[in-house]
């Protein structure tokens, strides 16, 4: 092979250089605008855009091979997609520009966000509007929306909050949460006498609570003391078995459970204590305002166990789990603890949602569902209390929207496209979730600087380094 | 005076693998002991059955005249053995302060003086408590993790190579604070790839080989035993 004539194939830039042709002056800026960034990325976004209003448009069909194609690329549906893409984009560019603008001035590398989060009588006064909120808006809603709130996204924030104390706080992967949920709902079905096998006593649902939160933190402390001295992978796997393990259980076990029919008429809560007497019946507000009962009770307690001892404990374990049980934590009941205070705010919810619909069968606890809650919780933010609340409403409520609203009307099959989409968008541009913890900022922060690892299932090593450009009191 | 630390005939295994063929040895209170040895010796093995990390296959470990050998990590920290492990394994996205506390995660009371102790110690933990642990430099770290195990009040102190991946001069300051340690009341069984140095600081010596000791005695002994120099203290051609 000669070498000048491979050099033009390997390098046709250096031989457009080298004959002067009509078009160099413009072949040559197209080749420098090729090297930028920002308009690389714009075409990539572009096409993202287009593939996207492929992927969500209507499906073709075997008559007409291009009706799909035409139907999605000739419709107004392709500008939502492109204004998505090339929004992103301009997020990205945006950021991208400024971050690099705030290095260049303060020239310092550990710099932390600092106003991101706002300081401590700010965030109780958010907290406070959100609750009124909650309790305000609600009743103004359309029937549709009132099921919405309960069905999706109140139950699945009462469940990100619980499974934020495990994967959040102790650094625990659980695939199998739900799990507990299906044993919630099933002891409100045992002890409401709707099971093929009979309590010894038929309980209003109401009373089940207590019962049901016993039963799902024994199943958590079972489970979790033989299979917590795993860590990360191996812990993830085992849980992801108990989960099915629950669910082939429910359904094989025809005698006990009622089989793959499920179990019909569970009863209504109900209380009538010292003169109060109430019934929850069809109407969905009421289990609205049970589920934030319970939802406000989960975050007062996290929040407090949290800024506790036991907090500080989990915290040191997910930090270096040797570590902590050489600084004298006994890392393994502080493991139990958390699987098993996550385990009863799932069995919670299990309750409600068996007595509110009246209904359960196996098929309600596939572990498509576990994940689902996992992605809330990463969503939101892992280890941070209004991360799970925000992320898990935001995106329950998101599919609803974009479902009943004209312009989208979307097939909800395919949710968990949209969902990985948004995943990796959000691995990629803001990996501490939406709201994240001050500590998990920190950690991302950190680790994008090459120190400690970010990973929360691992215990992480430190460079250090640093010190020389770090400002003590950046983080504070 | 019974001794503080006591290892009797301790054989540990990884498996069915043997790391420690049977050690004895003694700490008495006060004194500066070094374990010394080569890679895969057996050292870091010794230290980490001592505090409850790995469980012995047999023999005793005797702590202040009791059997520690199947107490859990956790509570042997609570009776007063402190251990800082092997690559410091301090808590990198917690300030150096809430490292601090974590060492004094069994105690109650006022952590105060201690702080202030081991402020005086290290003062560059002082001048850094805000900041992250994992931004601190290797030896600022190093400081660190002995400091975490000090907040325990311990008795005796378990350092696993404090010199690993230091600077000489670094070295010599972590050095001189062990050798402040001693003298306010710990004792300390120290790990070291770095012979001559953990030599000049301690008062006795074992050298591990292969899960075995095959040599121990006052420092000056090791220090002029021809064997050992020319195995560990790189002197001389191999026999």
């Amino acid at each position: 092979m000669t070498t000048i004539s491979g050099e033009a194939v390997n390098h046709p830039e250096r031989m457009a250089s080298r004959s002067p042709a009509p078009g160099e002056g413009r072949y040559r800026a197209l080749v420098r605008l090729s090297r930028n960034d920002d308009v690389r990325r714009f075409v990539i976004s572009v096409v993202g855009g287009l593939v996207l209003a492929l992927i969500t448009g209507p499906e073709g069909n075997g008559v007409q091979m291009l009706s799909g194609i035409n139907g999605a690329l000739l419709h107004p549906h392709v500008f939502i997609c492109l204004a998505v893409t090339v929004g992103v984009w301009v997020l990205i560019t945006v950021r991208h520009h400024f971050a690099r603008q705030v290095e260049h001035v303060s020239g310092r590398v550990m710099a932390l966000p600092k106003a991101v989060l706002p300081d401590r009588r700010v965030r109780a006064g958010l907290w406070l509007a959100l609750f009124a909120f909650a309790i305000i808006y609600p009743p103004t809603l359309n029937s549709f929306w009132q099921n919405v709130l309960v069905e999706q996204i109140g139950i699945y924030v009462l469940l990100a909050i619980g499974l934020n104390v495990v994967v959040g706080y102790a650094g625990l992967l659980d695939l199998g949460y739900i799990a507990f949920f299906a044993i919630g709902a099933y002891s409100d079905a045992y002890w409401t006498g709707m099971l093929p096998v009979h309590p010894p006593l038929h309980l209003n649902p109401f009373w089940v609570f207590p019962l049901a939160i016993l039963t799902a933190m024994l199943a958590g402390v079972l489970l979790g003391g033989p299979t917590l001295r795993l860590r990360g992978d191996y812990l993830a796997i085992v849980t992801l078995g108990f989960g099915e393990i629950i669910q082939i259980v429910a359904n094989n076990l025809q005698g006990v459970t009622g089989g793959a029919q499920g179990v019909i008429n569970i009863p209504h809560f109900s209380v009538h204590v010292a003169g109060i007497k109430y019934h929850w019946g069809l109407s969905n507000l009421p289990y609205y305002y049970l589920i934030l009962g319970f939802i406000v009770l989960a975050l007062l307690a996290y929040f407090s166990l949290e800024h506790s001892k036991v907090g500080r404990a989990w915290t040191a374990i997910r930090e270096d789990e040797v570590a902590a049980e050489a600084a004298g934590i006994n890392t393994l009941k502080y493991k139990v603890m958390a699987f098993a205070i996550g385990a009863s705010t799932s069995g919670v919810a299990g309750v409600i949602v068996a007595s509110q619909i009246g209904f359960v069968e196996p098929g309600d606890f596939t572990v498509q569902l576990s994940i689902l809650i996992l992605v809330l919780v990463i969503f939101g933010g892992m280890g941070s209390l209004a991360g799970a609340v925000v992320g898990a409403a935001v995106l329950q409520w998101l599919p609803q929207f974009l479902r009943v609203h004209p312009l989208f009307g979307y097939n909800q099959l395919d949710l968990y496209i949209y969902f990985g989409a948004i995943l990796i968008l959000m691995m990629i541009f803001r990996p501490e979730g939406l709201i994240p913890s001050r500590r998990r900022r920190r950690e991302i922060v950190l680790a994008e600087h090459g120190v400690g690892s970010a990973d929360a299932m691992e215990s992480g090593h430190s460079g250090g380094g640093l010190a020389a450009v770090a400002n003590p009191e950046a983080d504070l | 005076m019974t001794p503080v630390l006591e290892l009797v005939d301790l054989e540990v295994r990884y498996g069915s693998v043997p790391a420690l063929r049977g050690i004895s040895l003694v700490v008495e209170r006060g004194e500066i002991v070094t374990l010394l040895g080569a890679n895969g010796a057996g050292k870091t093995t010794t230290l980490r059955t001592i505090s409850g990390l790995h469980r012995a296959h047999s023999g005793r470990i005797v702590f202040n005249g009791r059997s520690i050998e199947a107490l859990a990590a956790h509570d042997v920290v609570g009776i007063g053995v402190g251990h800082v492990p092997e690559g410091r394994r301090i808590f990198p996205r917690m300030s150096v302060l809430e490292n601090l506390e974590m060492g004094a995660y069994r105690r109650r009371g006022e952590l105060k003086d201690d702080l202030e102790r081991i402020f005086q110690l290290f003062p560059v933990l002082g001048e850094r408590r805000r900041q992250d642990g994992g931004t601190l430099s290797g030896g600022e770290q190093q400081m660190l993790a002995i400091g975490r195990a000090m907040m325990s009040h311990p008795d005796v102190l378990l350092l696993d190579e404090p010199s690993m991946g230091l600077a000489p001069l670094v070295v010599k300051a972590i050095f001189s604070i062990i050798d402040q340690i001693r003298a306010d009341g710990t004792t300390i069984l120290l790990v070291e790839q770095n012979a001559t140095q953990a030599l000049q600081l301690a008062d006795r010596g074992y050298v591990l080989e292969n899960g075995e000791i095959v040599m121990s005695g006052p420092s000056e002994e090791i220090l002029g035993d021809q064997r050992i120099r020319a195995a560990y203290l790189g002197e001389g051609a191999a026999s």
